[in-house]
């Protein structure tokens, strides 16, 4: 099964794209996890740009096909003002626009989020699900919240605390439960 | 009170009757903010009413025809917040007792949406029979019956800034059938 982790945090040194390499690294058998990493390319999400006589920009084609491709998706996000990023969202929208079709729709998405503080991201886990939801994914029952990541990761960017990495495998495996029933293996 | 196989207790006539989802409406009500009532078509179902001494009615129902007429919308009754069109395509009717009460026609049954099967109680009337335009004999049925959509899967909310939620939990189903005899 394959799968896109997108991470909602541009920073060079994000924690939570730290935590979708970290997902990557361990993800069980039968999983692979690309991590996604071109969201500081996609434009500002405007209809004029959306529409079907004008040329697609390229990194948001990109994305539609990455998404198109994977059997599911994981979305960690960090928290930004109690929500979700601003980039996530607008790529959010370029993948789910209504007069497009949403290339999300029936899609199994598994979230988490990872934030310095003690509650890791659980009320921008809260929105992105509520948004995901109504683009029309699946989403997979259960929050993964990371908090503290600061202190998270070991120096080959693994998660040093095997109880986390097996409550992220576990969290994984539902994601894969939840998807399963629709994806065609060979 | 005498059962004849011509005029049966429930009026259906004896003989198969198959529903013709063009003259049908098959619709659903839902009163949103508990103050306006949204409708819901569904255009592509098809069904069997069994007249005579033991009539039945069942149907399937496309759910991916579903509308409220608003792509929107739409896009969202379809996924998994709701109907969940892509793993639970169809969803079926199907009567264990069809009788009269007075003048009203009774259907017990049960409605199975995602996989999850409940009995549903529709109440209307067996409204006649006639002769369409292309000398086809013709019955028609209309029902009414109410849902609790949680039953069913169907949970998606939205909580409302005073208090309480965007949709409440009944939805209201109607259907005028019409059908055409097939035997």
């Amino acid at each position: 099964m394959k799968v896109l982790a997108i991470s909602g945090s541009l920073r060079a040194g994000s924690y939570n794209t730290a935590l979708a390499r970290a997902a990557s690294e361990l993800a069980p058998d039968g999983i692979e996890i690309e991590v996604y990493d071109g969201l500081g390319l996609i434009p500002h999400y405007d209809e004029d740009l959306d529409q079907e006589n004008v040329e697609t920009p390229a990194p948001v084609a990109e994305l539609r096909r990455r998404i198109d491709e994977a059997d599911a998706l994981l979305i960690v996000t960090p928290e930004y003002n109690g929500s979700t990023t601003g980039v996530l969202k607008n790529a959010i929208d370029w993948v789910s626009a209504r007069h497009r079709g949403s290339w999300l729709r029936n899609k199994t998405v598994a979230i988490a989020g990872a934030t310095t503080g003690e509650y890791g991201a659980i009320w921008a886990q809260q929105d992105l699900r509520r948004i995901l939801g109504i683009a029309g994914a699946r989403v997979a029952a259960g929050d993964f919240p990371l908090p503290r990541a600061y202190e998270a990761f070991d120096e080959s960017g693994a998660l040093a605390s095997p109880l986390v990495a097996e409550r992220l495998r576990i969290h994984l495996a539902a994601l894969v439960h939840e998807a399963a029933p629709l994806t065609v293996t060979a | 009170m005498s059962i004849v196989a011509d005029s049966p207790a429930t009026g259906i006539p004896s003989g198969t009757w198959s529903i013709d989802p063009v003259w049908s409406v098959l619709e659903f009500e839902i009163k949103k903010l508990g103050l306006v009532t949204l409708k819901g078509r569904v255009p592509g179902f098809s069904g069997t009413i069994q007249g005579g001494e033991t009539p039945s009615i069942s149907g399937a129902v496309d759910v991916t025809t579903i509308t409220t007429f608003d792509e929107t919308r739409d896009g969202h009754v379809q996924a998994p917040d709701f109907f969940d069109a892509d793993r639970y395509p169809e969803l079926r009717f199907e009567s264990a007792a069809v009788e009269s009460r007075g003048d009203e026609l009774v259907v017990d049954g049960e409605l199975t949406i995602k996989n999850v099967t409940k009995p549903l109680v529709l109440k209307g009337t067996y409204v006649g029979t006639g002769v369409d335009p292309y000398g086809n004999d013709r019955i028609g049925i209309e029902l009414t019956g109410t849902v609790d959509r949680t039953d069913f899967g169907l949970e998606w909310n939205a909580p409302l800034p005073g208090g309480g939620f965007l949709l409440p939990n009944e939805v209201v189903l109607k259907a005028n059938l019409a059908a055409v005899k097939s035997a």
